[in-house]
Formats: structure tokens, sequence, C-alpha cells
């Protein structure tokens, strides 16, 4: 099960990125995020 | 070397591999790199001046956030990769704010042990603030909110927000009662690490939920074998998160610390990769 799981992780990531989702992610943590630090 | 003191210098270790800009919290920058696409498996905010990679929680809600997206599959499967592997070894080596958690329980103030059906509170607060608000949330235009980080999430506001304020006047000037509320979670989150141990990591990480929840079948697991095992009781007494690991030794809130496998008498229990079952 554990084989099938890390198959569907690996398949999971690869369409994330490949619909950009890497980017958002980049785009997010590289500036100070304003609720996070409760500015809001 | 005690167990104790080797999970110490490991968690010490991960700490600074996740933050090691800590020239950053002078200047109040932060790192903006290509390695901040990455999620590190710990919660530790991807606004932290020393931070090299992104929050996978924080990372979760952005793209949830996001308009015309409703779940992170890049975040979903990096999470379940790392579930699937280590559980939630990750809560008891990797994680910096699990280390700021076991470091506050050593202020000798009262000991309390938390009331059992809390720990469910996690779960909820995984599905309403992390999955759920981020993608209902939403203003004219689509896009939500980090509505866990905005509201709740105490390593933003103690690793980013408080020595981005100290390093940058303009961000003090829009201080309001969001502010306040945070370092409000975040005073209660000391004070309840200090009486009970993890407190944030039992009661409100949502991180913490999701490896949990793959704590039973993850391949480093924690391995009884019922033949050497007497139920003398040592091992439970011995559990920091007051699990019972020869009643289950793949429960959800068992952080793979070895606290069990140092007390045990007869080698009954072993941390180790495996697929076989967990009771022998
Ligand atoms: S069951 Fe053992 S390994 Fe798990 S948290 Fe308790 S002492 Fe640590």
């Amino acid at each position: 099960m554990q084989g099938g799981l890390l198959l569907m992780a690996a398949i999971s990531m690869g369409y994330g990125v490949s619909r950009g989702e890497a980017a958002i992610v980049l785009r997010k943590a590289v500036r100070v995020c304003m609720e996070c630090i409760g500015l809001g | 070397m005690r167990q104790s003191i080797r999970r110490k210098l490991i968690q010490t270790l991960a700490f600074f591999i996740t933050n090691p800009r800590l020239g950053n919290f002078l200047s109040g920058r932060l790192y903006k790199g290509e390695w901040k696409s990455l999620c590190v498996p710990g919660l530790n905010c991807y606004s932290c001046p020393a931070a090299t990679f992104a929050c996978p929680i924080g990372a979760l809600q952005a793209v949830i956030s996001s308009a015309g997206l409703w779940f992170s599959y890049y975040v979903a499967g990096f999470l379940l990769a790392v579930g699937v592997v280590w559980g939630r070894l990750v809560c008891g080596f990797l994680c910096p704010f699990g280390l700021f958690q076991e470091l506050l329980h050593k202020v000798p103030l009262p000991k309390r042990k938390l009331w059992a059906p809390l720990l469910y509170v996690k779960y909820v607060i995984l599905i309403v603030f992390v999955l759920l608000l981020p993608l209902l949330w939403t203003d004219f235009s689509g896009a939500g909110g980090p509505a866990f980080c905005e509201y709740i999430c105490p390593a933003g506001t103690l690793e980013a927000g408080l020595p981005l304020l100290a390093a940058r006047p303009e961000f003090r000037q829009a201080l309001g009662g969001l502010f306040a509320w945070k370092l409000l979670v975040l005073v209660l989150v000391i004070i309840g690490c200090m009486m009970s141990y993890r407190f944030f990591c039992k009661l409100l990480c949502p991180l913490g939920a999701i490896y949990g929840l793959l704590n039973r079948i993850s391949l480093y697991r924690l391995q009884l074998s019922r033949e050497a095992c007497v139920a003398c009781g040592k091992c439970q007494s011995a559990c920091p998160m007051g699990v019972n690991p020869v009643g289950n030794p793949g429960a959800a809130e068992c952080i793979r610390c070895g606290e069990c496998v140092a007390a045990c008498p007869r080698q009954a229990l072993s941390l180790r990769f495996s697929a076989d079952d967990i009771c022998k």
C-alpha cells in the first residue's frame, strides 16, 4: 500500500507543478506575508 | 549517547538547515531565491527572515486561496510522501517549532495533562482554517486568504512578525487588532507549552494532524514484539506524548522520539523502517 501511496504522491506533485503551483508558492514565499505576521 | 541528547542535536541541526540566513534578522529582508518554491517538512514560516524554504501549511493555503484553484496537488503530494515515509518523526526531529515547544517545557511551572478530547481540535483546524476558509472566504476576485496563518499560527508571529517589526519600522505603523490577537495566541501557546508537553502540536497543529493520520502506515514506525513484552508499563510512563506504545504503536500522537524504546527493559520496542505489521 505504501508503494501505491508514494506513486500517488509523486504523480500529484508532478501534476501540481505542471499547473503552476510551485510558482504560486514561490511568489507567496518571497514576499512578506502580511497575514502571517499579523498585519492583515 | 542518550536518545534525548541525540534527538536534541538533530533538532538543532534541522533548525539551522531550515533557517540558515540568520544575518537577515538584522536587515529584516527575506531570501528571494528559487529554493523558496520547495517546502520543508516541518512548520516554519516562509516570512521568517532566516528561512530558505516554504512552510507547507502556508504553501497549501497559498495555492488553495488562489483564484481558480481549489486544492494543491503539489503540496498535498509532498506531505503524503513525507508522511508515508516518516510519519510524525518530522514533529519529533525536524520541526523548528517543535524544538521551541520542548525548550519551553523545561521552564519550571506546574505540569498538566491535556484533556484527551482536545487532541481532536487540530483536525478541525486543518479542515476549517487550512482547507475550507482559504477556499470559501473569498473577495470579489475569487481569491481567499491564509486563514490559519492569519488567525492562529504562532510560528508566524514568533519567527516572522516579531523579528520583522523589530527590524523594519514601517511595519510598526500598521500594527492593529489582528496583531494584538496573534500576540495573544502566541502568549497563550507559550504558557500552554510550559505547562503541557508540546501543547501546540497536540492541540492546534494542522501539520501534526496530517502526519498523525499517516503514522499508522508510515514506513518508519514503532514496532512491538508481543513475545518480548512483559507489560511492565515503563514505556507508557516514559512517553512524553501520553501514548501507550503497547496498546497502540501506530498512535497518531507518537512523534517517534524513542523514549519508550530506551525505557523498555526487554527490547520489545524498536523504531525502524518496515512494511510489516506494527505488532508481532
Ligand atoms: S510512543 Fe514512544 S516514540 Fe512515540 S512519542 Fe511516546 S515515547 Fe516517543
